[in-house]
């Protein structure tokens, strides 16, 4: 493992149930409205998700028309936000359209489709559709394609797949093309969308919550899933990069696994653990330099538990820490690059959101659990993201 | 961006491990039909063993012995998993669930059915709390892996093990997405130039360069492997593994994202 020099976040967005982009999350937070509402989707009618609206109206760039799904709708509403296209078409002008990569997570893609395709099947063990694009909607690396078709860029590319933790693991994966000097500048980031694999995939788990999720709450009974695509430009904050204003710095990062289980938690999170210990060294800071710690925090009895263990075992009772998926949901792949919006907006507003939905924290946590918003100076935000095969992710983002 | 290849494993039609395989990649003698499963992995647990599907038995195999050839043990090597098609069959037997409104979906199969299930397995196998990165490029999966190993072999300055790994694909999902016989290879990287790990007189140069812009695909030499590499995409390694058993220097593209990466392998003198 190396140091890591921070990357400038130089552009910055997200679309979730929360909101389109940056200023309506902020209001959301700010507002303590939650996205979530009762599911009625792909035919499952039980817990609560967040959804985004307007994607049946939703255009595709000019020419992709082959990629239409509900992922690449989702995606394509992001990079029309915030002026995330246009940032990008100032650093392919900066350094070349070739000398910037396009590195996504996502853990379901374009999954619906092929949902919907087998739904449509004439009989039991028919053909497909003819209207069924396999690479163009389910395949796992269709999103990179999508977004380097629809930002006209030429760098390298691909998407990375870890479940939970996938659009997480892709800041990771752009912040180390630009260090090896692959490319100058990484789109980053990833989509994830609602369809009946993880509604029901979940419900076999027994981790959806009736009502909406109430992450670190003693009576938490599960997740709500939510759908989210967002967006990053990381780049080198040196040089050319100097041009751009930066919005966020990814001041570190740290992966493990968790080698215990596919689908439930270490219980002492020690890969958990490890993962916030390594963004920490990356950036060379200790603990005590972050002021808020972005959780995880899914709802379910076995995530949060574990998570509150790592959390103190790495910071001790002082840092404030919460989870925001009461307003979005999870959003699985997409939770990631969501929660780096979370930690922007907490450094801009100088505001900690306090969990939504919380009436009592479980009082065997040991963390500062905020369960109301808090106005003070944040310069460092910990991000946590944890997943399935027992993938863990850490970003540690700072103020410019 | 340079490296060295410590080591290399083999699955796939005729192909059963490097110590087996790497004379006929060097005969170019190889039959680009009919498939043999790989062992259950050895690595697993029993109840996580029956829960392995395919594409986790041929990840598996490949990265134990690449591993192993490497002188690394699994715990202590951070890893990047790769496939273009994941598990065909869990996500299909999904699909055919999902298509019934009353249809029960099985939880070991949904957690089965993440694109990260080899690299889960391989961490619980080996114990390791090493990280882990789950991958797929459709056919560039190969390239985009070795593109992905190799960067944070120079980023870290450490040794990263590569997996890629593909099987066909059940009915329906095969005529939407054909891909030809089950392959795995697996790589052990590390930082070019050093000395302290075993191995290291047998280690080949590896410079790796993505040249934006013209896709370029360079075959491997024998039309048996070359039938094989252009039928699953995990196969396009084979021509980087035909060199690297027949002890040769090599400069060849592989095409990724609408431009290529430029491969050279240098063995030691």
């Amino acid at each position: 493992m190396n140091p890591m020099r921070p990357l400038a976040i130089s552009a910055l967005t997200a679309v979730s149930a929360m909101g389109r982009g940056g200023a309506a999350t902020l209001a959301a937070l700010v507002g303590r409205r939650s996205g979530l509402a009762p599911c009625d989707f792909a035919g499952v009618r039980e817990g609560f998700v967040g959804a985004v609206g307007g994607l049946a109206e939703q255009p595709l760039p000019a020419g992709l028309g082959r990629f239409d799904c509900r992922n690449h709708r989702l995606a394509a509403m992001a990079l029309a936000t915030d002026g995330f296209a246009a940032a990008v078409a100032g650093a392919a002008a900066r350094y070349g359209a070739g000398r910037v990569a396009v590195v996504l997570g996502t853990s379901t893609s374009g999954i619906l489709a092929a949902e919907q395709a087998y739904r449509a099947r004439e009989t039991p063990g028919g053909a497909l559709p003819g209207w069924f694009d396999y690479a163009a909607s389910q395949d796992i690396g269709a999103l990179a394609v999508f977004v380097r078709a629809a930002l006209g860029l030429a760098g390298p590319g691909y998407v990375v797949s870890t479940a939970c933790t996938s659009s997480a693991r892709s800041f990771v994966d752009g912040a180390r093309l630009i260090a090896a000097g692959v490319v100058d500048a990484a789109v980053v980031g990833g989509a994830d969308s609602l369809c009946a694999t993880t509604l029901r995939g979940f419900a076999a788990l027994e981790l959806v919550s009736p009502g909406p999720c109430r992450p670190l709450d003693a009576a938490r009974c599960g997740l709500s899933i939510g759908e989210a695509a967002g967006f990053a430009l990381l780049e080198r904050r040196d040089g050319r990069a100097a041009a751009a204003a930066a919005e966020l710095l990814l001041l570190g990062h740290g992966a493990s696994s968790d080698g215990h289980h596919m689908s439930a938690p270490h219980p002492a999170g020690a890969g958990a653990i490890a993962a916030m210990r390594g963004a920490l060294a990356r950036a060379g800071l200790a603990p005590a330099a972050v002021d808020y710690v972005n959780l995880h925090g899914t709802g379910t009895r076995a995530n949060d538990a574990a998570e509150d263990g790592a959390v103190f075992a790495v910071f001790g009772a002082q840092t404030a820490c919460s989870s925001t998926k009461g307003w979005s949901g999870h959003t699985l792949g997409a939770s990631g690059v969501l929660e780096a919006l979370v930690a922007a907006l907490a450094i801009r507003a100088g505001l900690m959101p306090g969990c939504l939905g919380v009436e009592r924290v479980d009082p065997a946590f040991r963390c500062r659990v905020l369960t109301e918003n808090v106005r003070a100076p944040v310069r460092r935000v910990m991000s946590n993201a944890f997943g399935f095969g027992g993938s863990n992710c850490a970003l540690l983002f700072g103020a410019p | 961006m340079k490296a060295a290849i410590l080591s290399a494993s083999v699955w796939g039609p005729g192909l059963c491990g490097w110590a087996a395989a790497a004379p006929l990649l060097r005969a170019g003698v190889v039959a680009a039909e009919g498939g043999t499963v790989p062992p259950p992995p050895a690595l697993l647990p029993a109840n996580e063993r029956r829960r392995a599907g395919l594409l986790t038995r041929l990840a598996l195999a490949v990265a134990v012995e690449a591993a192993a050839d490497a002188g690394i043990a699994p715990a202590a090597l951070p890893a990047v998993f790769a496939s273009a098609s994941g598990d065909g069959a869990v996500v299909h037997d999904l699909l055919v669930t999902l298509a019934v409104p009353e249809g029960e979906v099985s939880p070991t199969r949904f957690h089965n059915s993440v694109h990260n299930a080899p690299a889960g397995y391989w961490s619980i196998g080996a114990g390791a709390q090493a990280e882990t990165a789950s991958l797929g490029a459709h056919d560039e999966t190969a390239a985009a892996a070795l593109l992905a190993a190799a960067t944070a072999v120079c980023a870290e300055d450490e040794a990263w093990l590569m997996v890629v790994a593909d099987a066909p694909m059940p009915a329906p999902l095969a005529i939407a997405r054909p891909i030809g016989p089950a392959f795995a290879a697996a790589l052990v990287l590390a930082p070019e130039g050093g000395t302290a790990t075993p191995g290291a007189a047998r280690r080949v140069a590896l410079a790796l360069d993505f040249i934006p812009g013209a896709a370029a695909w360079d075959l491997p030499r024998s039309p048996g492997l070359a039938a094989l590499a252009a039928a699953t995409p995990a196969a396009r390694l084979l021509r980087l593994l035909e060199s690297l058993a027949a002890g040769r220097a090599d400069r060849f593209s592989l095409p990724l994202a609408g431009g290529r990466l430029a491969v050279t392998l240098a063995p030691p003198p």
